[in-house]
């Protein structure tokens, strides 16, 4: 029962957002609203109210219809076709820097909470390191990529693209595996130390399992996150085939085929939920670490 | 494993042998001294009270038996040898006001903690655990999770978890505070049965003068600033701890005189609890 209302909660924050949108292509004006507009000169002032005509709001209808012609003439498979095989590429990507970012995530939170030392060094660093522009890191990353190709080492373009994608999964998890192995009560741990436990028992038994509550969370960020590095990496460094280059490529064409570049952005917006929704499923496998003990 | 058959042969071993033991803080105000000058000997099988006003020291002292830290000054003797090495061998076994049971595990799991983390056979495990449960009359819970059990229940599970291995040595920290006075009432008989069917000694801290003196053998009285031990009480009660023994009046006797130890002076109203 409850299942249900969630779906329809859904459906209906979807439609909402459907219905918002035709609506204001049907009362907004065609040429939107600009304060200020210096006569002659385009792009002066300040717009209030985006424009409404065809070319800058297609109809939803036209969106979907534009999905199942051809991609860009000629005998080119539907565009929904093309979408899916570039999300996929794409989800296949953003997958390995998941991995990648989850692997470096936990290493570095383990390091962190065993040796305040560590976690003082690096802790810092590893804020810093978020705030630096992926598109100013990307074509680095793309570099250094190039030169170990050269020199013999096989490096394809996507593995840029999964370890760009990986620094910015890797974050959430180091922070949530920091805090959750910290986790543990002192009365646990003086349990474990009673029980003359070693660093490793007391790391499966107790810090890990404890831990859970805050790392599923943070694999679902790690997931959103790699999804999003993953197609602006695309985009940064060129690499051809998924989802982030095809956004780009079908809004260049925005203005003479408006409804195209909405299907990559569907395509995205799935991509994302898929992500999300596989880190759930991980969620649901260990669902009796998230029980909260119950006070006396 | 000489030192176990020692002994065990050799019953005259105390299981607690404190002498001069001591315990500095250090903070960032100078040194705090949170007990001093402690000698106490706790024979196998005896089961002994530390009770006293809060920063008397008597969690400190359970803290310094267990090796969950360690004595400034002073030699600490459990079964004949250092605190550090009866913990390694695992010769007690421990439980908090707080149940301290992993959310995560059944109560049967959380029974069998110790033993998986010593390499027990999951055989032996589940003897031990069905065993164990009937003893703490849990038998019907042991699937439940903890957050599913009632305080109460959570504190059986724990000191259930205390008695795994056969500990000779019971070490608990006010393990009912937490609780209602009538589940209270009923734990104290509970745990007075465990301990003479089992035969361990006990060190049982306790703000409470009432439950010090239903359970022990012997009370001891401590005091704050610093902590210490002002005064040790028998109480001579026997054996037989029914609850018939709550009302009578060698019972009261010995609560009044515990009191009056406390507070260092006769009290009046003796017959008030």
């Amino acid at each position: 029962m409850r299942r249900w209302t969630a779906v329809a909660w859904g459906a209906a924050g979807i439609l909402a957002v459907a219905v918002a949108w035709e609506l204001y292509k049907f009362l907004g004006p065609a040429d939107g609203f600009v304060v200020g507009a210096i006569a002659g000169e385009t792009g002066s002032g300040v717009m209030l109210l985006p424009r409404t005509h065809d070319r800058a709001m297609p109809h939803l209808w036209d969106m979907v219809a534009r999905l199942f012609e051809s991609t860009s003439g000629g005998d080119t498979p539907p565009l929904i076709v093309s979408v899916a095989s570039a999300a996929l590429l794409t989800l296949g990507i953003a997958a390995v820097g998941w991995l990648i970012g989850v692997a470096v995530g936990m290493l570095l939170g383990l390091a962190m909470q065993r040796w305040r030392l560590v976690e003082w060094g690096l802790l810092p660093w590893i804020v810093v390191s978020q705030t630096v522009p992926l598109i100013a890191f990307a074509p680095v990353v793309n570099v250094i990529g190039n030169q170990i190709d050269r020199g013999g080492f096989p490096w394809p373009q996507w593995v840029s693209v999964a370890v760009i994608a990986s620094y910015l999964a890797f974050f959430p998890v180091a922070i949530g595996a920091l805090k959750g192995l910290g986790s543990p009560d002192r009365i646990h741990l003086d349990l474990m130390r009673s029980y003359a436990a070693g660093y490793r028992s007391t790391l499966l038994r107790l810090r890990l399992p404890a831990a859970v509550p805050y790392l599923l969370p943070a694999l679902r960020l790690a997931a959103a996150n790699a999804v999003v590095g993953a197609v602006v990496a695309e985009v940064s460094i060129g690499m051809r085939g998924g989802i982030g280059r095809m956004l780009i490529q079908l809004a260049g064409q925005g203005s003479s085929d408006p409804a195209a570049p909405w299907g990559p952005t569907f395509g995205s917006i799935a991509l994302g939920l898929v992500a999300a929704g596989s880190v759930a499923l991980v969620g649901l496998g260990l669902r009796r670490y998230r029980r909260g003990e119950a006070t006396a | 494993m000489t030192a176990i058959d020692t002994a065990t042969t050799t019953p005259t071993i105390p299981a607690v042998k404190a002498s001069g033991v001591g315990k500095t803080f250090p903070t960032k105000g100078g040194d705090v001294v949170a007990l001093t000058g402690v000698e106490l000997e706790v024979a196998a099988g005896e089961f002994v009270s530390l009770i006293g006003p809060s920063g008397c020291g008597k969690s400190t002292l359970l803290r310094l038996i267990a090796d969950l830290d360690e004595a400034s000054t002073g030699i600490l003797e459990i079964f004949g040898k250092p605190a550090r090495k009866a913990r390694l061998d695992q010769d007690y076994g421990i439980a908090f006001q707080q149940s301290g049971l992993l959310p995560w595990r059944s109560v049967g799991a959380n029974i069998a903690l110790p033993l998986e983390l010593h390499g027990v056979s999951a055989a032996d495990r589940s003897a031990r655990v069905s065993e164990l449960a009937e003893l703490v009359g849990l038998t019907d819970f042991v699937d439940r999770y903890p957050d599913q059990l009632s305080g109460g229940m959570q504190q059986r599970v724990a000191i259930a978890r205390a008695l795994a291995e056969h500990p000779r040595l019971l070490l608990m920290d006010e393990p009912f505070g937490a609780l209602d006075e009538m589940t209270r009432e009923y734990l104290q008989s509970e745990l007075a049965r465990i301990a003479a069917e089992t035969g361990a000694a006990v060190v049982f801290v306790t703000h409470s003068i009432p439950e010090a003196v239903f359970l022990s053998d012997r009370v001891v009285v401590m005091s704050p600033r610093p902590g210490r031990i002002t005064d040790v009480i028998e109480t001579g009660l026997g054996t037989n701890r029914a609850e018939a023994l709550r009302e009578s009046p060698e019972y009261f006797a010995k609560v009044t005189e515990v009191r009056e130890a406390l507070h260092g002076a006769p009290v009046e109203r003796a017959n008030e609890r």
